[in-house]
């Protein structure tokens, strides 16, 4: 076996010396009006000849590593026990509680950027939760998420810079937009299959941002709208002065001003919308039309046998999902204050996307478990720097490779017949 | 003949894919609480002229009148909602569901489903969810599969998937139950219960069946009224010991000699 290998080896190691002996071991410098070639430093031979010695028994002992491959073990199972206590409702209940009590708790105790970094992975969640209705449940490919997010938080920004529209019922008209938009892009495209549907929905992200770049005259374009107005708690303001006719929250409450009282109200604002989006959701999953969604993505056929209307149902999923990003949009137009189309690229669907599918499609735990990851470990990993996106991509890869179903892959609640 | 309206009115139905004739004007009627048995050859066309009737091909030509109502070219889901519910060859379940949920979403038309009367748990959705759950209790006590509520549709045994499939179509509360070979694959004992629970529903709710069958001995026992279909043209019809002794339909299943 090592003497059928010892060929490739040899070749790969020669290889090696010479293409990087080429690219890396020698340059040419400009002398006076000629060219020289000279050699590179004596360290840079020795990293050749480390590769090329790599390279040379990686391949010769190749069989036996993917054999070492094979044996290595894979991703833990989740022990029996635990799973069987996660059914149990009340298990479940206390567990929920529990991540409720540390999500309130988290800003009193984490520090400003820790705040701040939690109130980005709610926004992550609520567009994972969102999306995850409209691909994990109703099994629609949807690249084109971030298009509905744009239009909340442009459709908040423009009546807040035109009309002075306040964020509450700002909210509620950027929730209404997006559902507008994806009932009427759902309308036509619905009737597409799999990856037809996925190439219109990436063409209709693209077109919303797109038009936001150029329809200057209203969105000022790729300059963005800036001095978006910050949320207010029942019309209490969250700055050292208050604007005209309006109080501030630490002269209501009669504390010193804080600025970090507006991040910690963010924060908590997010989460309020976050446990909304979950309740709505889960109320979803039990209801005719949560069934329905299931029912579509197995056997759309029998659905129609059955006096179901397949279009209906699936434009329903798109439309409640892009509602929830219309409500995301707003408020992550509020939380910056400044929006531009640059925020809003194919990368964000495709970050979205990637939470959905990471964390278990239809999974809501295993939605918000990734998306924790998906934001806060580019943010560690910052020191790496460029490396990041390699990181993130590695990581991606092996979790497809290990848990292709997910982290934590859906449960849906079935409704039992009582006996 | 029980009744002097058919329920179910075919005439002329033609249906061409590019240049292949699969149906070519076949006519049939079927009347209130009949059963009538669609047989013939395989290839036949048995299964277009039901794909066709029940909405999911659009047929090129004809007629089909569904209580007094033209219901030809219309989508599948409202054939379907108009009462006319079918079963496929090939067991089409919600495989990964569970069977009492096979049942609901059969009622999902019939059930409340207003946004927010579900968000909010109204009571006026609670008794149309409690409703649903009645009558799925109620069916699958009927096909005998009231112990499997709770399992995945895909771990019962073929023959229940049958019956499962049978239940999910009357939970609908169809008039006309349309049924495309429902003992293929069956064993005769579960043949003979299918056979029994056939006859069951037309007695005691006021159900017309169409049947595509290839179990002559269910077929001959079975039927009010035989529709032959040779190569997508009527070959003949009539009741059963009219069709036996056809010498058209013995040359067509038998061979020419």
């Amino acid at each position: 076996m090592m003497i059928q290998n010892l060929k490739p080896a040899v070749i790969s190691a020669v290889v090696v010396v010479v293409l990087t002996g080429l690219l890396m071991g020698v340059r040419l410098e400009q002398l006076g009006t000629g060219l020289t070639v000279t050699g590179a430093g004596p360290d840079v031979y020795w990293k050749i000849a480390a590769a090329a010695a790599f390279m040379f028994f990686f391949n010769l002992f190749r069989d036996h590593l993917s054999a070492l491959w094979k044996a290595l073990p894979g991703m833990p199972k989740t022990p029996t026990t635990l799973s069987d206590a996660a059914e149990k409702p009340l298990v479940r209940r206390l567990f929920w509680c529990f991540l409720i009590a540390a999500a309130l708790i988290w800003p009193f105790m984490a520090n400003r950027g820790g705040t701040d970094l939690a109130t980005l992975v709610l926004i992550y969640i609520m567009l994972g939760l969102g999306l995850n209705i409209v691909v994990g449940l109703a099994g629609l490919l949807d690249l084109g998420y971030v298009g509905f997010y744009a239009v909340g938080a442009y459709s908040y920004a423009l009546l807040a810079m035109y009309f002075g529209v306040g964020f509450w019922t700002g909210l509620i008209a950027a929730g209404c937009m997006a559902a507008l938009f994806g009932f009427l892009l759902g309308f036509p495209v619905l009737r597409l299959r799999g990856d037809y549907l996925a190439i219109v929905t990436l063409g209709f992200g693209e077109i919303i941002r797109i038009l936001l770049n150029n329809m200057t005259w209203l969105t000022n374009g790729p300059n963005g709208i800036g001095g978006i107005p910050k949320p207010t708690l029942f019309g209490l303001e969250f700055s050292r002065r208050a604007s005209e006719g309006m109080q501030s929250f630490h002269d209501f409450v009669g504390i010193s001003y804080d600025s970090s009282h507006r991040v910690i109200f963010l924060y908590l604002l997010a989460l309020l919308l976050v446990l909304i989006t979950l309740f709505v959701i889960n109320r979803l999953l039990r209801m005719p039309i949560g069934r329905a969604w299931e029912a579509l993505r197995e056997d759309e056929i029998a659905c129609r046998s059955l006096g179901i209307n397949p279009t209906a149902i699936k434009l329903n999923a798109f439309t409640i999902g892009a509602t929830f990003a219309g409500f995301a949009g707003c408020f992550f137009a509020a939380r910056q204050g400044f929006i531009s189309p640059e925020s809003f690229t194919f990368i964000e669907s495709a970050i979205i996307l990637a939470i959905v599918v990471l964390g278990g499609m239809g999974s809501q735990v295993g939605v918000i478990l990734a998306a924790i990851i998906m934001t806060v470990l580019p943010e560690m990993a910052r020191e790496f720097n460029e490396y990041r996106m390699l990181l993130f991509g590695l990581m991606m890869v092996l979790m497809m490779i290990w848990r292709p179903q997910g982290l934590l892959p859906m449960k849906r609640p079935h409704m039992e017949l009582r006996t | 003949m029980t009744s002097t309206t058919p329920l179910l009115e075919v005439s002329g139905l033609t249906m061409r894919f590019g240049g292949l004739l699969a149906v070519d004007g076949v006519a049939l009627n079927v009347f209130p609480q009949q059963i009538v048995s669609m047989i013939g050859p395989n290839g036949a066309g048995k299964t277009t002229v039901f794909n066709c009737l029940t909405g999911f091909y659009k047929p090129s030509d004809g007629k089909i009148i569904f209580r007094g109502e033209e219901i030809q070219g219309l989508p599948g889901f409202k054939v379907a909602r108009k009462g006319m519910i079918r079963t496929f060859q090939h067991v089409r379940l919600f495989k990964e569901m569970t069977v009492l949920e096979n049942l609901l979403i059969a009622q999902h038309q019939s059930m409340n489903t207003n946004m927010l009367a579900g968000l909010f748990k109204t009571p006026s959705y609670r008794r149309s969810e409690k409703e649903a759950m009645d009558r799925a209790a109620y069916w699958l006590e009927r096909v005998d599969l009231k112990e499997f509520a709770n399992r995945k549709a895909n771990t019962l045994a073929y023959g229940q998937q049958r019956r499962l499939e049978i239940a999910r179509c009357m939970v609908t509360q169809p008039s006309l139950l349309m049924l495309d070979e429902p003992a293929a694959g069956l064993n005769p004992r579960e043949t003979e219960d299918l056979k029994v629970l056939i006859a069951e529903l037309r007695q005691n709710h006021d159900l017309t069946i169409l049947l595509i069958e290839h179990d002559m001995k269910l077929v001959m026992s079975i039927s009010d009224h035989i529709v032959v279909i040779n190569q997508g043209c009527p070959l003949a019809q009539g009741t059963p010991e009219q069709v036996r002794q056809n010498p058209d339909v013995i040359k067509a299943y038998l061979g020419e000699t």
